[in-house]
């Protein structure tokens, strides 16, 4: 083994950059919430939902982008999916049928994955208390 | 030219082994759990082994590179952060050169336009370029711990706000996004268009730039068109650093491809040029202090001489010189 100059500095830097490396390992251990899976509440009142659960878990921010452009600029509030089926084009009048708690289902996985969607800044959900 | 040809394709062949090895063989396991685990493993190591043999690489002189007056007399200013003589000087100017990168604001260049003569500016473009690219990248790597930490911490997610600081589209497209892709294409056209730079650029220098450029478009696509699954692949990346390993079911394999790169640019960290992350804190021009007039700098390999003083050579012919008439010295002294 060759002699190592300077062994109080470099071993000072080593433990930093593996604490630092290793940061979400203990940071989890602390809080314990690493195991924590968000349970997404939905209640299953009538129909099935617009999108299979697959496509909208992925991409349900790209079909409220569609509706919200098709509404705001052309005034249609029908949506005709692949396969004939009609929808009432309305955040509150249509997701929210189902997906009722607003907090317990859109805010806690957004909470989850740190997304702040900017719809809320001006969309208000009913019997939602404002903080 | 042929460098950056042999480094495009090799990163296309990088991009091609997880598409076969997922797409076409199903080896999801292997590319989620093997390969991330390994490449940490790697980068670990080969990091603190890259330190260790920097820092018993024994240091013959003080080496400092200086760019201002040394401290002597004291009517005389001295520059104490161009030329530090003290820890406190080597620590403001190894802060500047870390937080701020001053020795690329050195990188000069003759300037025919401002003036007649010949006349050497500092190449501030380049110097803008590198500094956005490095804190976007930084900034890119915040965002990611989103994923990594349950509470999130504050601080990130108020990053990831300032980052979609515009709100265009939805999801919407970040700062970081534009201006590391602005960046890297600037510094690969650097070294494709400056012929002076094109002689000096190795492979392993383009391959850097297309392996960042493949990582930052995977990541961009993986937002924008092939998105998944988020909340799957969070609870993906706090099972591996809980050493709980969990495979995403709902994931792509523009997925793989990202987390592959990554995997990879984290193994080849290490062995890269890219350690100038780890070494800017020990290059030795920048860390030492400019004090070898004041201090004397012994060579830590200097060998034991086997020396012979005047003294005990005049102990040993003290008589003969008596008797030669030479004077003596160490018998004069004493008396």
């Amino acid at each position: 083994m060759k002699k190592i100059y300077d062994k109080g500095k470099t071993l000072t830097g080593l433990i930093i950059f593996v604490v630092l490396v290793s940061s979400p390992t203990w940071y989890n251990l602390v809080f314990g919430k690493g195991n924590y899976v968000p349970d997404l509440k939905v209640e299953k009142n009538g129909k099935e939902c617009v999108k299979r659960t697959s496509y909208m878990k992925k991409n349900h921010m790209e079909l409220l982008k569609v509706w919200r452009d098709e509404v705001v600029r052309t005034g249609n509030r029908t949506y005709v999916r692949e396969d004939g089926e009609k929808f009432e084009i309305s955040l509150s009048g249509t997701c929210l049928k189902c997906h009722t708690n607003k907090q317990e289902f859109c805010d806690r996985c957004h909470r989850y994955v740190g997304v702040t969607p900017y719809c809320f800044g001006c969309h208000n959900i009913p019997r939602e208390t404002r903080k | 030219m042929i460098r950056l040809i042999y480094a495009f394709v090799l990163t296309l062949f990088l991009i091609l082994i997880p598409l076969f090895g997922v797409g076409i063989l199903g080896l999801t396991r292997f590319f989620s759990i093997v390969i991330p685990y390994s490449a940490f493993l790697i980068f670990l190591a080969g990091s603190i082994l890259r330190v260790l043999s920097w820092v018993s690489s024994p240091q013959p002189f003080k080496i400092p590179l200086t760019a201002g007056q040394q401290r002597s007399l004291q009517w005389i200013k001295s520059s104490y952060i161009e030329s530090p003589y003290n820890k406190i000087g080597i620590f403001m100017r190894m802060l500047l050169e870390i937080l701020f990168f001053r020795s690329l604001l050195k990188n000069e260049k003759t300037n025919p336009h401002v003036s007649k003569w010949l006349l050497f500016t500092s190449n501030k473009r380049f110097w803008l370029m590198s500094i956005l690219f490095h804190y976007s990248l930084l900034i890119i790597v915040f965002r990611h711990l989103k994923l990594f930490f349950e509470p999130i911490p504050s601080i990130v997610n108020l990053l990831s706000r300032i980052d979609a600081l515009f709100e265009i589209s939805i999801p919407t497209i970040l700062l970081t996004e534009i201006i590391v892709l602005v960046c890297i294409a600037y510094l690969l056209l650097r070294r494709i268009v400056v012929s002076q730079v094109r002689y000096i650029s190795l492979t392993s220098d383009y391959f850097v730039l297309f392996l960042l450029l493949s990582v930052v478009l995977t990541g961009i696509l993986l937002r924008h068109l092939f998105r998944v699954d988020i909340m799957d692949v969070k609870r993906f990346a706090l099972g591996l650093f809980l050493f709980n390993p969990y495979i995403p079911h709902f994931v792509g394999s523009c997925f793989y491809v990202h987390l592959f790169l990554v995997s990879f640019l984290f193994a080849y960290f290490p062995f890269s040029k890219l350690v100038h992350a780890g070494g800017v804190f020990l290059s030795p021009t920048r860390n030492l202090e400019n004090n070898s007039r004041t201090i004397r700098y012994l060579n830590p390999w200097n060998y034991p001489v086997k020396t012979r003083t005047y003294d005990e050579w005049e102990d040993e012919f003290r008589e003969m010189m008596k008797e030669a008439n030479i004077p003596v010295e160490k018998e004069d002294r004493k008396i």
